[in-house]
């Protein structure tokens, strides 16, 4: 009996343990809460940092509209840039920002193409042993260097042939595009390197010449790439601002041709935002501009995935 | 014949458009360092900077420079390596985690001045630190946590799924694979990833004018206790990098050499950065060879 009871017990032991084992976590288990908590943790922050980011400066940008009763229509369209005397028309910095950004793009894509091309299909050996750490070199760069050099080449060299003061967005529009021009290019390459190869040799097999399977071919199959790489490359245009800023000539003022000095969002805020005092017109009016380039930068990003998205249908039909 | 001649053409046009490429970058280069290496010396490399016209040396912007660099890689490491490891690792197939790639998407693409100012709102206007390397180190951090982010995540899903099953099979964690198997596969990937932003980071200045701030205030190199206003390594002091200098120099500097003095910093600049990016090659390829034993 008293065995009976004592091997009862052991058994109930036995199972406690057993019960343990299954119902219970393992170390394993342990460790993988801990991993998922401090990633979750990491995942976190980049959201807290994004959507803090989106919230402040959009209830900064908006109380133009909100606290000093701006009209939006009159701050859009509005041509007199003087804050202090409560005129806050922004056109001529969305129209400065966006006549370099696409004089940019419009300059850059040709040569953008052309070295991709090269890259890929002329001389791909050459390309990856020789152009692509010159692209990589371009895109290493820091701003404020190609701000300098604008600065102490481009700007003397426009006045010297146009005349003027050499500042304006003709100077500003070379800078951006040697700024440009490495981001469209790799990604170009990206987008030709990504033509299926037989789409290239059953072209070849037809007779058409290189450059015909290039135009007729290849450049078409890869054309949401190369918007996509064009995006991004107006993207950075439209939000650089050191560079622009050092060579733009930064007037207020609408822009009446390519030679006079001119001024874009980015450079009217790197200018403005410390000689304001939180909180009044001035400030905020700038917190609007500020509110703008975010816009405009959800708009490009916005772009890229649509034309992304129609471009997969294409293949996928 | 027609045909041909186009393609002749066509090629020839190809080739002038990548040697005027080529021709940018080498007339860049020849420029910074034929105009800005003769005034670089030693003196003006450790010397002390004339706060009125912005003058003298860039001893203490280049010591800002690295000190920023490093303490903003201490905070974004850590950061996006969580952050990779939950994207190529714990992330679910969802609406979840494509919302979660849109925002890393988005904070990657917005303008580094706009990202600049809202360090600026955050910590000089609303929490008072003021312009100090720490808040600049905070707003490059969110500069640079994206492309970390990306490029971590990329090494560690390139990462075969052969080698995480054999972790798993052995009865490790997740976590325990990814940390002790698979993130030392990844590892030539990420570090080049990291030394590369380092070159971005380090010749960064829009997001820097209004958080770091403009003036590099003389600290006394013999004084390494952090506390102290003048220590070189108090975090809460207005700290001008190298590259901020530039933009002042040219914008608003009142020093006669202006033009020799940007050269000067530009050439030094782009040294560094070309030093990054060497080092990020080599250091990966080293890594590489270390880690896969191959040749």
């Amino acid at each position: 009996m008293e065995q009976t009871n004592s091997q009862l017990k052991n058994q109930d032991t036995q199972s406690h343990e057993w019960d343990t084992r299954l119902h219970h976590a393992t170390k394993a288990t342990h460790e993988d809460w801990i991993g998922r908590g401090i990633s979750y943790f990491c995942i976190g922050i980049i959201i807290l940092v994004v959507a803090s980011m989106l919230w402040f400066i959009t209830s900064k940008g908006i109380a133009t509209f909100t606290q000093n009763h701006v009209s939006l229509w009159k701050f859009l369209s509005g041509t007199n840039w003087a804050p202090d005397q409560g005129q806050i028309g922004a056109l001529p910095m969305i129209l400065g920002s966006f006549a370099v950004t696409f004089a940019a793009a419009i300059v850059a894509t040709p040569f953008a193409l052309g070295t991709a091309i090269f890259m890929t299909e002329i001389s791909p050996n050459r390309g990856r042993k020789f152009l692509q750490p010159v692209i990589e070199l371009l895109v290493g760069i820091p701003s404020v260097v190609y701000g300098f050099i604008g600065l102490a080449v481009i700007v003397p060299f426009m006045r010297h042939v146009v005349g003027g003061s050499g500042f304006g967005i003709i100077s500003a529009t070379f800078v951006l595009f040697v700024m440009v021009l490495p981001t469209i290019t790799s990604m170009t390459v990206d987008s030709l390197r990504a033509v299926p190869r037989f789409y290239k040799e059953a072209s070849l097999a037809l007779g058409a010449t290189r450059w015909q399977t290039v135009s007729r071919v290849i450049l078409r199959s890869a054309t949401s790439g190369i918007l996509t790489a064009i995006i991004f490359g107006m993207a950075r245009a439209f939000g650089e601002a050191l560079a622009v800023q050092m060579v733009i000539g930064n007037a207020a003022i609408m822009p009446k041709n390519l030679i006079s000095p001119a001024s874009t969002l980015t450079s009217q805020l790197t200018t403005g935002i410390g000689d304001t005092i939180d909180g009044t017109l001035p400030n905020n009016a700038l917190w609007s501009l500020a509110l703008i380039l975010l816009l405009m930068s959800l708009f490009f990003n916005a772009l890229v995935r649509f034309i992304a998205k129609r471009g997969q249908l294409k293949h996928e039909r | 014949m027609n045909a041909k001649r186009t393609d002749f053409v066509a090629t020839v046009v190809i080739d002038l458009i990548v040697a005027s490429v080529v021709g940018i970058l080498f007339f860049l280069l020849a420029y910074i360092l034929t105009a800005g290496l003769p005034h670089v010396s030693w003196s003006f490399l450790t010397g002390a900077t004339d706060a009125f016209s912005g003058a003298g040396g860039i001893g203490v912007q280049l010591f800002n420079s690295f000190y920023l660099l490093v303490l903003t890689m201490l905070i974004s490491v850590p950061i996006s390596l969580g952050a990779g490891i939950y994207l190529a690792e714990y992330a679910k197939d969802n609406w979840r985690t494509s919302l979660i790639r849109s925002a890393i998407e988005v904070l990657s693409s917005l303008p580094s001045v706009v990202v600049g100012l809202f360090g600026f709102l955050l910590f000089v206007v609303k929490f008072k630190i003021g312009f100090s390397v720490i808040s600049g180190s905070i707003a490059l951090t969110f500069f640079n946590l994206p492309l970390l982010t990306r490029n971590i995540e990329e090494s560690l899903s390139a990462v075969s799924r052969s080698q995480r099953e054999a972790g798993l099979s052995l009865g490790l964690s997740k976590w325990k694979t990814e940390l002790g198997i698979i993130l030392p596969v990844a590892l030539p990937g990420i570090v080049t990833g990291i030394v590369l932003s380092a070159g971005r980071v380090f010749g960064e200045a829009a997001a820097l004018i209004y958080t770091a701030g403009q003036s590099a205030p003389v600290t006394n190199f013999a004084d390494w206790n952090p506390m102290d206003p003048a220590s070189p390594l108090n975090p809460f002091r207005p700290a001008e990098t190298l590259a901020v200098h530039i933009w002042k120099v040219n914008t608003e500097g009142l020093a006669s050499n202006a033009a020799a003095l940007s050269a000067a910093a530009s050439a030094v600049l782009i040294i560094a950065v070309l030093l990054f990016n060497l080092g990020a090659r080599l250091l990966g390829n080293y890594l590489y060879r270390r880690v896969t034993a191959s040749k």
